[in-house]
């Protein structure tokens, strides 16, 4: 029985437009990750995965609200926190939060040291200058980035450089949840596969005790993390191990997404890439029913209207579909012996 | 085979050099390249390794410093705006980011209406250009009648360059220059896009070129690659022979990088 450090139950957050709409970008989501895993998040743009993010940290701040669900990060509940409170008390040292545009984070007219002398001394007046700078130093040699970048400007750094920069300074006060919202899309290949070695590393070593990543790149997520968790209009449509996400997907919107993965492989040229048609629908009035169902090629009349559960299968699976898991695999089957003809 | 093929876009000696005195960086190397009507071709490179310079020099946008640049056998001539202007009829751009690839005062209309004219259709009764706008919207899958009067920045992401595709399936150019057209986009998109790019290119028999890092998108589309390294080509021929067989140890170092779910993804090279 390994340690839970982050859970959440039924969390439901909205934003409130100028119009008084409500939005349920996050809606009944609940996940739990273990100590020493990670679970990765996929889903569309729109999708409701970086609100799913911001939730997760507790941080509410307009046009985004908590409404209702519990966040248990290592024991404590932070659901309902005044956001000040969770400023101060969990952000940084609970959990951390990376960006996309992480290197923007940086203060251009401060050298990377000045910068990280704020951030420890927000939390720890006491600290020294020498303290900081040993501290600093110790990590940015543990995770292999050079020193003397320490004494750089931002505008010294390459992109890459920057957001690894940026990694390393949000586990400094040693987090033990860090959220990564796609880290690596704005970078090249190279320092993408750079931050995500990082990554790894700092699970490895202990600096943190789990992580949420999320991306819509799915062979990337089949890399990094234990588990996939699958959004589609702010619900969990799908979750299971990677391997079985990427090779064995249950709900068709999953099985959508695996068809519109590209990688450098033989075998790929000879596979056409299946978009899914139609775009997400919008959360000022979703649809009843299945979520999905407008876009959906097994559509069935009672799809949309009766509200479909998450349904739980054997080996730890969950997904979100009327049909039974040996209806959509003959679905599948059927398929696929279509295309072969 | 190769004596049917006409020769679409070639360059000799193509070369960039940015910069004055001592402080010059040499963007683009004395590069050689072919490129052949109806052929699909990717430049692929990391950040920085010039393909975004050469793409440039290939619209007409900036001037090689050395070397010429031929199209269709004879020699560019872009010297006055006028034959710029005709130059541009027949090659066209998507770019990376398409937020900032649309001017913020102008309608989705204006945007269209300016390529009917470009292609010598302005004095059409104005009907006739909705009937052609919306052709070309429903190519895309887009509702022009969705979009009349509205600004590209009220669309997302993925239907702002669809918007694009749209522009080059009314302007139906000889070359589409594809510079990184998915990497702002989500996957789903992508598919999307590059499906339709696809489609208008056997529609309109156009030779697309695309520029990318991403080597697993250059598998899936192209038919010739060209692996770029510090502003030279250090590797091209067929899709299959680069990307399955790579020679260079630059290609292995770009194909190691992309992760993979067939094969372990080895993270200890960088």
């Amino acid at each position: 029985m390994s340690n839970v450090m982050l859970e959440v139950r039924e969390l439901t957050t909205k934003y409130i437009t100028r119009f008084r709409e409500n939005i349920y970008a996050v809606d009944h989501v609940s996940l739990k990750v273990e100590e020493g895993k990670s679970l990765g998040i996929a889903g569309e743009s729109g999708c409701g995965k970086s609100t799913l993010a911001l939730s997760l940290m507790g941080y509410y701040f307009p046009p985004l609200h908590y409404t209702s669900g519990e966040i248990i990060i290592d024991g404590h509940n932070i659901s309902g926190m005044n956001p000040d409170d969770v400023r101060r008390s969990i952000l940084g040292t609970e959990i951390a939060y990376i960006p996309q545009a992480a290197m923007n984070a940086l203060n251009p007219t401060q050298k990377i040291i000045n910068f990280i002398e704020d951030v420890i001394e927000a939390h720890n007046p006491v600290a020294t200058k020498k303290e900081i700078f040993d501290i600093a130093k110790g990590l940015f040699e543990a995770l292999g980035l050079p020193v003397d970048v320490l004494q750089k400007y931002p505008v010294e750094l390459s992109g890459g450089m920057k957001q690894r920069t940026v990694i390393a300074i949000s586990v400094i006060l040693s987090p033990q949840v860090l959220i990564a919202d796609e880290p690596s899309s704005a970078l090249d290949v190279t320092s993408q596969k750079m931050v995500i070695k990082m990554l790894r590393n700092l699970m490895d070593k202990g600096y943190i005790k789990a992580m949420i990543f999320i991306t819509h790149e799915l062979p990337l997520l089949y890399n990094v993390t234990d588990d996939i968790m699958v959004m589609y209009a702010g619900q969990i449509v799908e979750k299971a191990s990677s391997k079985d996400a990427v090779f064995d997907p249950l709900h068709p919107y999953s099985k959508g997404l695996m068809g519109s993965i590209i990688v450098p492989e033989s075998g790929l040229r000879n596979v056409k890439l299946t978009a899914i048609p139609g775009v997400p629908p919008n959360l000022k009035k979703p649809p009843s029913g299945c979520r999905f169902a407008a876009r959906c090629k097994y559509v069935r009349p009672e799809c949309k209207t009766l509200s479909i559960p998450l349904r739980e299968v054997a080996g730890g699976r969950t997904y979100r579909c009327i049909l039974s898991e040996e209806e959509l695999r003959e679905l599948y089957a059927w398929e696929a012996r279509k295309k072969n003809e | 085979m190769s004596s049917e093929k006409k020769l679409c876009l070639s360059g000799s000696g193509v070369t960039k050099v940015f910069g004055f005195g001592r402080n010059t960086t040499l963007a683009v190397d004395h590069v050689d390249f072919n490129f052949y009507e109806g052929e699909i071709i990717s430049i692929v490179g990391e950040s920085g390794s010039g393909k975004t310079t050469l793409a440039k020099m290939l619209l007409g946008l900036i001037n090689p410093t050395e070397g010429e640049i031929y199209f269709q056998g004879e020699k560019r001539d872009i010297s006055t705006h006028r034959k710029k202007k005709e130059y541009w009829k027949s090659i066209q751009a998507i770019f990376q980011d398409p937020f900032s690839s649309y001017n913020i005062f102008n309608k989705i209309d204006t945007v269209l209406l300016d390529c009917i004219r470009m292609r010598g259709g302005g004095k059409l009764p104005y009907e006739q250009k909705v009937e052609m706008m919306t052709e070309a919207c429903s190519f895309v899958n887009l509702k022009f009648e969705e979009l009349t009067n509205k600004y590209p920045f009220e669309l997302s992401g993925g239907q702002q360059q669809r918007l694009m595709i749209a522009r080059i399936f009314l302007l139906k150019p000889k070359i589409l220059l594809a510079d990184e057209p998915t990497s702002m986009i989500d996957a789903c998109s992508r598919a999307t896009i590059l499906d339709m790019l696809m489609q208008l290119r056997d529609e309109i028999g156009m030779t697309p070129i695309f520029i990318t890092h991403d080597i697993g998108l250059a598998y899936y589309v192209s038919d010739s690659v060209y692996i770029m390294e510090r502003g030279k080509f250090v590797e091209s021929g067929s899709a299959d022979d680069v990307i399955l067989h790579p020679k260079e140890p630059y290609t292995r170092r770009l194909i190691s990088d992309v992760p993979k779910i067939y094969e372990e993804w080895d993270l200890s090279t960088v």
